[in-house]
């Protein structure tokens, strides 16, 4: 009896008897989207940043594939992104001067393939062991070829890089690639065949043992399976998935120099990953879309973008391991049973609170930036459509009552937030709403 | 010739013994709380950018005696507001919360000083020679750079071995559950160490600021080869460390300073490669070119054949 109803919750669960709409709509909702995003945001800047985030979605994925699923952390994973993207520039060039007929469509293919290559021989030392001794392996081996790659002059073209042409290869269907536009199709095409080749890894056994390696690898051993053979194999299919997203920014940019295969580069996949939470497939899509956008804008608004980018990182570290789709999931069970919106007023106070502190901080490091680093071109400056002297002391008062002030409401706040919260759980474990 | 060795061996003791001054800290941090402190080698540049700072006020003895408290502090707050309650989402997310503040700590640094080196010097009652070695002389800052280095070392050595706190961190070293079952307070050791690894990193930051360059990248630059020795050295262990320190010291000076490439040594056997080659790069690499790339070399290479490091004992 009670074996039946498990077989039936783990049919359900795995989303055999769904029909057609509930198991593919979310993916069909995806490719409409990809479709229809260029009608909405026509100008060049907005496709080009379309773009990106198709490229660091499929970047984010496969890191995921590592962090998220199999439980290694690498910081060296722009090693296959950038020798990817080496790859296919050059294969672009010898094609360009062979005429051969290949599309360009097919060539992030061949970065994926040198990623593959370079994944199975720096894996084979590298996937030994999980855990720190792997992720101190992966940084030497970053370093190594972050350094390499200034060595090597002729295959990596030192400071200036590699150009190529993208309009010169073979044509098909006459599309040149010529236009944004083209180029954000042909990323936004592999970015979902790309997406849907790794959700598909993660439900097949393979992708179960990744999460068993993960989970405990001395148990795993224990049945019979090798963890080292686990995490080889997920190391290789993510330098593959690496090597293809690195393949598309080398065609989206036309140039590609030393600095991809660089540690910044693997530090912002990293990030990016990481605030879009790891524990669910979903999460590195909204934490690529989210880097990107940030990447994009904040560098247009301040110029220590960086920073602010480094202490999200540090408050999704800190207060929501989860990332971004851990918060959204945890909110899920609640949409469901209909008590979501009893959050909704406690919510809007704590967020009222936290954004007087946030720019109480944001005052404050600008302020310092502005003083410091700034000081040559004087203490005028412009913030929130307001402007006034970094060296008088008013900002400075504002900013302190801002971050004090702040901080103490959301101390009132949060109780309230917590209660709502226990509340509304405890309706859903109730059975809905009374 | 031997002007040469000679001078690159001093060069070489004394950039090891600086990387012993942050790779000590590093490897105790690690040993006893399991956590690899990426930022370890931000408090090394904290160090020498409030060295810098201090010493334009009341100069640098003031400097010297200032900084590294101030800098440890620091350390010790990072380590009980921030580690601590990050320790309980385990052991990948100290490790991304330690990068991060690694990141964050540079870009606060080039918030405040700018991207740009500071002029941070060598005090005026060392800015002299003090010896002379064939034709080169040898300044008198280095030289106290390695005596201040030595003193530390023993001191540290002495801490270690002599006193209780010592032998309560020596046996937190390999055993910290049982100290914590014999009824110490574990966490406030933590808390102690971190910040003595940090204050110590920033000692090797206030000292090295002015002979080496001050400058926001310093960190990052550092920061792997600290790794490196102490994966080279064993995990854990202080002597591995310091024969690491010293060993990577001296392949780098010397490294730096020998000529010499593949083609060289293919000439000499009378083979001449094809120049045009897409490996001309690889035979015309000259060994100091290379020099970055060896402590990397010897780190895969060390993870590869013995995993535990030269004088380690566990296996991670």
């Amino acid at each position: 009896m009670s074996q039946t109803a498990e077989t039936a919750v783990i049919k359900a669960s795995a989303g055999m008897r769904l029909p057609f709409l509930r198991r593919y709509g979310i993916w069909l909702a995806a490719v409409l989207l990809m479709i229809g995003l260029p009608f909405f945001a026509r100008s060049g800047s907005a496709l080009t940043m379309l773009s990106l985030m198709g490229i660091m979605i499929i970047f984010a994925l496969s890191y995921n594939m590592l962090l998220g699923q199999a439980g290694m952390l690498s910081f060296g994973h722009a090693v296959y992104y950038g020798l990817g993207a080496f790859f296919v520039v050059h294969a672009m060039n010898a094609i360009i001067r062979a005429k051969y007929p290949v599309p360009l469509p097919a060539l992030p293919l061949v970065g994926g393939v040198a990623g593959l290559g370079f994944a199975v021989i720096f894996g084979s030392v590298s996937t030994r062991r999980g855990g720190t001794a792997f992720a101190m392996i992966s940084l030497g081996l970053a370093e190594l070829v972050a350094s390499s790659s200034l060595i090597l002059r002729s295959f990596f073209g030192g400071e200036e890089g590699i150009t190529t042409n993208r309009t010169r290869l073979y044509r098909l269907f006459d599309w040149n690639f010529g236009s944004q536009l083209q180029v954000y199709y042909l990323i936004a095409g592999w970015c979902i065949v790309c997406m849907v080749a790794m959700y598909a890894i993660t439900r097949t056994p393979f992708g179960r043992m990744c999460n068993a390696v993960r989970e405990n690898p001395e148990r795993v051993e224990f049945i019979g399976y090798s963890p080292t053979m686990v995490r080889f194999i997920a190391f290789c299919l993510s330098g593959f998935f690496a090597g293809i997203a690195g393949g598309l920014a080398a065609i989206n940019f036309e140039i590609v120099n030393a600095s991809y295969v660089g540690l910044q580069q693997s530090g912002t996949v990293l990030l990016a990953a990481y605030i879009g939470g790891i524990s669910h497939f979903v999460g590195p899509v909204l934490g690529a879309i989210l880097v990107t956008y940030l990447q994009v804008m904040l560098s247009d608004v301040t110029e220590i973008w960086q920073l602010y980018f480094g202490l999200m990182f540090i408050a999704v570290v800190m207060f929501a391991p989860g990332g971004l789709a851990g918060l959204l999931m945890m909110h899920a069970s609640l949409l469901r049973a209909r008590t979501l919106h009893r959050l909704a007023g406690p919510y809007a106070l704590l967020s009222g609170a936290a954004a007087i502190v946030a720019i109480g901080l944001i005052l404050l490091i600008e302020l310092t930036y502005r003083l410091m680093a700034k000081a040559a071109d004087g203490s005028a400056m412009r913030m929130f459509g307001v402007s006034f002297d970094a060296a008088s002391p008013v900002p400075w008062i504002v900013m302190t009552v801002l971050i004090a002030g702040g901080a103490l409401l959301v101390r009132l706040i949060w109780p309230v937030v917590t209660q709502a919260w226990s509340d509304a759980t405890a309706a859903v474990r109730a059975g809905g709403p009374p | 010739v031997l002007e040469l060795i000679l001078i690159s061996t001093l060069n070489g003791v004394l950039f090891g013994m600086l990387l012993f001054l942050m790779a000590s800290g590093l490897t105790l941090i690690f040993s006893m709380m399991g956590v690899l402190n990426f930022a370890h080698a931000s408090f090394y540049m904290l160090g020498a950018f409030f060295g810098f700072q201090i010493s334009r006020y009341a100069g640098f003895w003031a400097a010297l005696l200032l900084a590294p408290p101030l800098v440890g502090t620091i350390g010790a707050l990072v380590e009980r507001y921030g580690l601590r309650n990050v320790h309980r989402h385990g052991h990948v997310a100290e490790l991304l919360f330690t990068f991060g503040l690694a990141f964050v700590i540079e870009e606060i640094v080039q918030m405040v000083w700018g991207k740009a080196p500071v002029d941070y010097r060598v005090p005026a009652s060392l800015d002299f020679t003090a010896f002379t070695v064939f034709s080169t002389n040898y300044p008198a800052y280095k030289l106290f750079m390695l005596l201040i280095s030595i003193a530390i070392f023993i001191v540290l050595l002495g801490v270690l071995t002599r006193t209780r706190v010592g032998l309560i961190i020596q046996a937190a070293l390999t055993r910290p559950n049982m100290v914590a079952m014999l009824g110490h307070n574990v966490p406030r050791v933590f808390m102690l160490v971190f910040g003595c690894g940090c204050a110590l990193a920033a000692v090797a930051g206030v000292i090295a600021g002015p002979a080496l360059v001050t400058q926001s990248n310093m960190a990052g630059l550092l920061g792997p080869i600290l790794f490196v020795v102490i994966v080279v050295g064993g995990l854990g262990s202080l002597s591995g460390a310091f024969v690491a320190s010293l060993l990577i010291g001296l392949v780098q000076t010397f490294a730096v300073s020998a000529n010499g490439s593949l083609a060289d040594l293919f000439a000499a056997f009378g083979v001449t490669p094809d120049p045009a080659s897409v490996f001309s790069d690889l035979w015309n690499v000259t060994i100091a070119q290379i020099a970055p790339i060896i402590p990397y070399l010897m780190l895969v290479l060390i993870l590869a054949l013995r995993p535990a490091g030269l004088f380690g004992t566990r296996d991670t």
